[in-house]
């Protein structure tokens, strides 16, 4: 049985090679998938029978790109026609698009294989995949532990062998804080860089789709296929899109790379504080020069955030009626019952929670007090950064305050879940890219460093954190917990 | 900023949501809190900032007036939870 | 007390694209149900707006031929409200920066020329059909007209009665005909109208309280529905009543206002930016090209017609009502030497003909040059009037000419003097009392030989020719 978490590279060229097949690829996947994902509960739904259709049709041809023949995963909110996507909420359980995203139609056009949807808080609300209307996902690395949100299936099960590669989506952290907790690379581009044509929306203005995988190389390649202009998303950006492996040169001498003292001025954890310092002794060394900058609204970052993202989220979620599509209330007495049944019912604590919060931050006479007062701060953030990157190329960062916390030990409060997204959120509100990669162990448990970069800079945030990961041992450490070897 | 239990019903009315009465209660608590710490953002002197309604795409994107193929019917009520002659069936609408 | 009663309107137009206004479905009215649907106008989870730039393109040239400003950075919003034909539970529409503002339409009240301020104008996707089950408790939904391109245009309450509401309408339909923006079929819904209506004693600044009449389904309703809402108003204020804001529908059947919504319901729309369109930037020379994209309007096409080619006013309303009698008039008049025997053939015979097969004159088979080349054959004397009108007939159901139609049918006039006075000789002959009447001075009594000379000649005798001869053959005799 072949190990999937040996990078895209190596998988291509074992295809290349003729010696594996993707039929071996695919079965490889739905073995470690049937091995451990009871304890893990990553997926939310296996495309095995087309899965295995299609890779018996690639078995015995020279693949034709670098992710042709290779299995992969999505997040349970991009759409893949014929395929159920619930958007890990009830109100969708037995909902089958007609059509698929434009991510999906990407890969496959690549060849890449499906192998089933991902487990994920419902409609991505969450920070630990505990708000998933169906089950929690656990932690690779130690199963009493959460893997993180609103992506912690697709982390895990990138970090637990299950594919090569998934994707996530990350309106406020969720690909690089379960990223982080799960001790792989997750990587959010620019807003604007890959089509949100089909991912379900959560907060339409902050929502992206980026890959999880196991290298800062992996996550280029996957990049690369994903990202570009699509007509049917009027916010992604016509700009070419650059050539990203010929980014990973592993040179960063004279790069620039901010430390926002806001960010570490909060009373750090040590083991973080300690983990941090490490990774910046690593980046010096590597030749890169380290410079203080002020992103003096960070405070100000989660108040306008769960204000912006909740309003946007009352909006994107009314259409789940019960009227065209998804869960319908059976003993409804007239339209208005059926309505509030429907959606009563359909929808969990927290997705009801932040309606809520929306619906109130948008009603008459309180818009200019919360709604535009927080898209006000969020311009004040975004000129944060820009300043900031006047004078350095990249801004450095925890990508979560803590490693994976336990199962049931936030979802009590609300806020000190929020909470666990204070250094990604920021990003999301300036829409940059950032990306995750893993920079240590504490206590055993995986932590992760953020690379902020400028607009469309992906090239040079993936070359520093592929420099990052070239000179340390971090990336590609297995957990233990579910047996590291497949 | 605290949100009493009536703005709660009027905020669930809204939304289409129904909350019992204990809920209500837990909500206006809950909602409280997340709006006291969102009311930070009143601290910020933010006269003539303007706001940020997008990123990334400043241009105006249009797309050509080409008709495409629609679904076929059987595809637009697959998902229905209830459809006949057609169409999509929903309680009666009272008037107004 | 005199009142004066003060009436806005709020007119929705579909705007004839190909496409709806976000996706690629065909903008089509009359399909079988939910047969122009697609993941974007259904709303399905994930699907994106892709703005038409043909809708775009119509509203600016709407906003331009209602003399508005077009704003140069305007953005779509998100209205929010449940309803079963409303299938994302928001509206795109724009909110507090419509595509146009401060504009007018100048109507003619008798001789009076008004002017009718135009709030905005702004671009919106249109809702789906609701259809109500007879005799179940339940209702149908299609989604064929969800998304289908709209404006709404908003009035200042500029107008001051029922009958002028209905000619702002008029010229308002005109002016969208004419621009190709829409059809305005009110039966089809492609033009609707909601209006406001209110009464204050004249002389007062302040506005009285409003009802808002909705389900006024053609021209004629409107103007009904508002004469009923304004006399029903008066009769209160006058009973010294007041007026309570409520929102009406006018039920055709019974000619009254029924009350739809007590109070305004809290409405709490929710507006914000959408967040999946980018602003709507327009450089100066796209508006510009817009601008030129707008033909004669009616007003001046009417003043052309009265002075250019000495119309009476009426003949130039008349035609210039539809933009294609008005083209077609135009094309005709150009190459006769009276436009008026133009005018009334098409106001005449024409619209009979049109109204009656229910065509509209651009589908007619009888091209305007062919219609000029008959009127020149009466001015020639080559057929009489009354044959033109025969030759008329088979030239608009078949699309023949003129010279065609005479020639199979032998309608050449006959103006051969020798034939003629063979004819009337023996019509003299045979009718000796008409004779001895107009020899007694009844002058009328020719009238019944030239008659007879016509029924003998199946009517192609020149007229004036066979009256000369017979007059002066009786007095020879």
């Amino acid at each position: 049985m072949q190990d999937l978490t040996v990078g895209i590279a190596q998988l291509h060229d074992w295809l290349k090679s003729g010696d594996v097949t993707s039929l071996d690829l695919v079965a490889a996947s739905f073995a470690r998938i049937g091995a451990i994902d009871s304890a893990v509960q990553a997926f939310l739904t296996v495309t095995e029978e087309a899965a295995l259709v299609r890779a018996k049709e690639n078995a015995g041809k020279t693949p034709d790109g670098i992710l042709d023949g290779i299995p992969f995963a999505l997040k349970d909110n991009m759409a893949t026609r014929g395929v159920k996507t619930t958007c890990g909420s009830r109100i969708l359980e037995e909902y089958i698009p007609p059509y698929s995203a434009t991510v999906m139609d990407r890969l496959d056009a690549a060849g890449g294989v499906l192998v089933g949807k991902l487990n994920m808080d419902e409609f991505a609300m969450g920070s630990s995949t505990e708000n998933s209307g169906f089950f929690p996902t656990r932690n690779p690395w130690n199963l009493g532990t959460v893997p993180g949100g609103s992506s912690g299936g697709a982390a895990a099960a990138v970090a637990s062998g299950m594919v090569p590669y998934a994707l996530g989506s990350d309106t406020g952290g969720s690909i690089r804080q379960p990223a982080a907790y799960c001790g792989v690379v997750g990587l959010k581009p620019t807003y604007g860089r890959v089509s949100r044509y089909g991912l379900v929306a959560y907060a339409s203005s902050l929502d992206q789709i980026g890959p999880l995988t196991r290298t800062v190389e992996d996550a280029a390649l996957v990049l690369q296929a994903i990202a570009g202009y699509d007509h049917r998303d009027s916010t992604s950006v016509n700009l070419p899109v650059p050539d990203y492996m010929t980014a990973l040169t592993g040179d960063i001498r004279g790069l620039r790379i901010g430390l926002p003292k806001d960010y570490f001025a909060h009373d750090m954890d040590a083991g973080m504080r300690k983990v941090m310092d490490a990774a910046m002794e690593v980046l010096r060394g590597l030749g890169a020069e380290l410079v203080e900058v002020e992103l003096p609204h960070t405070e100000y970052a989660l108040s306008a955030y769960y204000l912006i993202a909740p309003a946007e989220a009352s909006s994107n979620l009314a259409r789940y009626d019960g009227v065209r599509y998804g869960f319908r209330a059976k003993d409804a007495e007239n339209l208005l019952d059926m309505y509030n049944k429907t959606r009563s019912r359909g929808f969990g604590t927290e997705v009801k929670r932040r309606i809520l919060i929306g619906t109130y931050a948008l009603s008459s006479g309180y818009y200019d007090a919360y709604y535009k007062r927080a898209q006000q701060v969020r311009t004040l953030i975004r000129r944060d950064f820009e300043t900031a990157f006047e004078r350095v190329d990249l801004v450095f960062a925890p990508t979560a305050p803590t490693t994976a916390f336990k199962l049931g030990e936030k979802t009590s409060d609300p806020l000190t879940m929020y909470l666990s997204d204070i250094y990604t959120i920021p990003v999301n509100l300036a829409g940059l890219p950032a990306i995750s990669v893993p920079c240590g162990l504490i206590d055993g448990m995986p932590a992760g460093l953020q690379l902020i970069g400028r607009m469309f800079d992906e090239a040079t945030v993936l070359r520093a954190a592929h420099a990052y990961e070239q000179a340390t041992e971090w990336t590609g450490k297995r957990p233990q917990a579910i047996g590291g070897q497949a | 900023m605290s949100l009493s239990k009536k703005d709660v019903e009027y905020v669930a009315a809204l939304a289409r949501l129904h909350v019992t009465e204990v809920e209500k209660e837990a909500l206006s608590a809950e909602l409280s809190r997340i709006l006291e710490y969102a009311g930070e953002l009143k601290k910020l002197d933010l006269a003539g900032v303007e706001p940020t309604s997008h990123v990334g795409v400043t241009q105006t994107v249009v797309r050509k007036d080409e008709p495409r193929a629609s679904l076929p019917l059987a595809t637009v009520l697959a998902n229905a939870p209830d459809a006949e002659e057609d169409q999509f069936k929903v309680p009666a609408i009272l008037e107004g | 007390m005199a009142l004066e009663t003060v009436i806005g309107l709020e007119i929705h137009v579909e705007l004839a694209t190909k496409t709806k206004i976000f996706c690629n479905c065909a903008n089509e009215f009359g399909a079988p149900p939910n047969t122009h649907v697609c993941p974007v106008c259904m709303g399905s989870p994930g699907v994106l707006p892709v703005l038409n730039e043909e809708a775009l393109g119509l509203g600016i040239r709407a906003a331009l031929a209602l003399n508005c400003e077009v704003r140069r950075d305007s953005k779509f919003d998100r209205k929010n409200y449940f309803y079963p034909d409303n299938p994302k539970a928001y509206q795109i529409s724009q909110y507090d920066e419509p595509i146009g503002e401060h504009g007018y339409v100048e109507i003619m009240v008798g001789e009076e020329k008004r002017r009718i301020g135009i709030t905005r104008v702004h671009l919106e996707e249109d809702a789906g059909k609701l259809n109500h089950a007879a005799f179940e408790d339940a209702s149908y939904v299609d989604f064929n007209r969800a998304g289908v391109p709209l404006i709404e245009i908003v009035s200042e309450p500029d107008i001051r009665s029922a009958e002028e509401a209905r000619l702002f309408l008029e010229e308002l339909k005109a002016i969208m005909q004419y621009c190709l923006i829409s059809d305005c079929k009110m039966e089809e819904g492609s033009l609707r109208c909601d209006a406001n209506i209110s009464l204050r004693p004249v002389g007062q600044e302040t506005l009285g309280t409003k009802t808002e009449i909705k389900n006024m389904n053609s021209f004629r309703n409107v103007q009904r529905g508002l004469e009923y809402e304004r006399s029903r108003q008066a009769a209160m204020l006058g009973a010294g009543e007041s007026i309570s804001q409520q929102t009406l529908r006018w039920d055709e059947a019974s000619a009254t206002t029924v009350v739809m919504r007590s109070k305004e319901d809290a409405h709490d729309y929710r507006y914000f930016p959408d967040p999946d369109l980018p602003r709507i930037r327009l450089a100066e020379e796209y508006i510009e090209e817009r601008g030129r994209e707008i033909p004669e309007l009616p007003s001046a096409r009417r003043d052309r017609f009265e002075r250019g080619y000495g119309l009476p006013a009426y003949d130039a309303g008349v035609l210039t009502a539809m933009r294609s009698l008005a083209d077609y008039f135009d094309e005709t008049a150009k190459h006769v030497t009276d436009p008026k025997t133009a005018s009334n053939l098409i106001m005449g015979e024409i619209l009979a003909y049109l109204n009656a097969a229910g065509k509209d004159i651009a589908n007619l088979p009888m091209r305007p040059r062919q219609l000029a080349d008959l009127i020149g054959l009466v001015e020639d004397g080559t057929i009489s009037t009354k044959i033109a009108k025969d030759v008329l007939k088979g030239m608009m159901s078949s699309g023949k000419d003129a010279n065609a139609i005479i020639a199979e049918q032998g309608l050449v006039q006959i103006s051969d003097e020798g034939q003629l006075r063979e004819i009337a000789l023996r019509v003299i002959a045979a009718n000796p009392k008409s004779v001895a009447d107009y020899l007694a001075g009844k002058d009328k009594a020719i009238g019944a030989l030239v008659g007879q000379v016509m029924k003998e000649t199946k009517g192609k005798a020149n007229p004036q020719l066979i009256n000369k001869i017979i007059a002066e053959l009786i007095r020879q005799a």
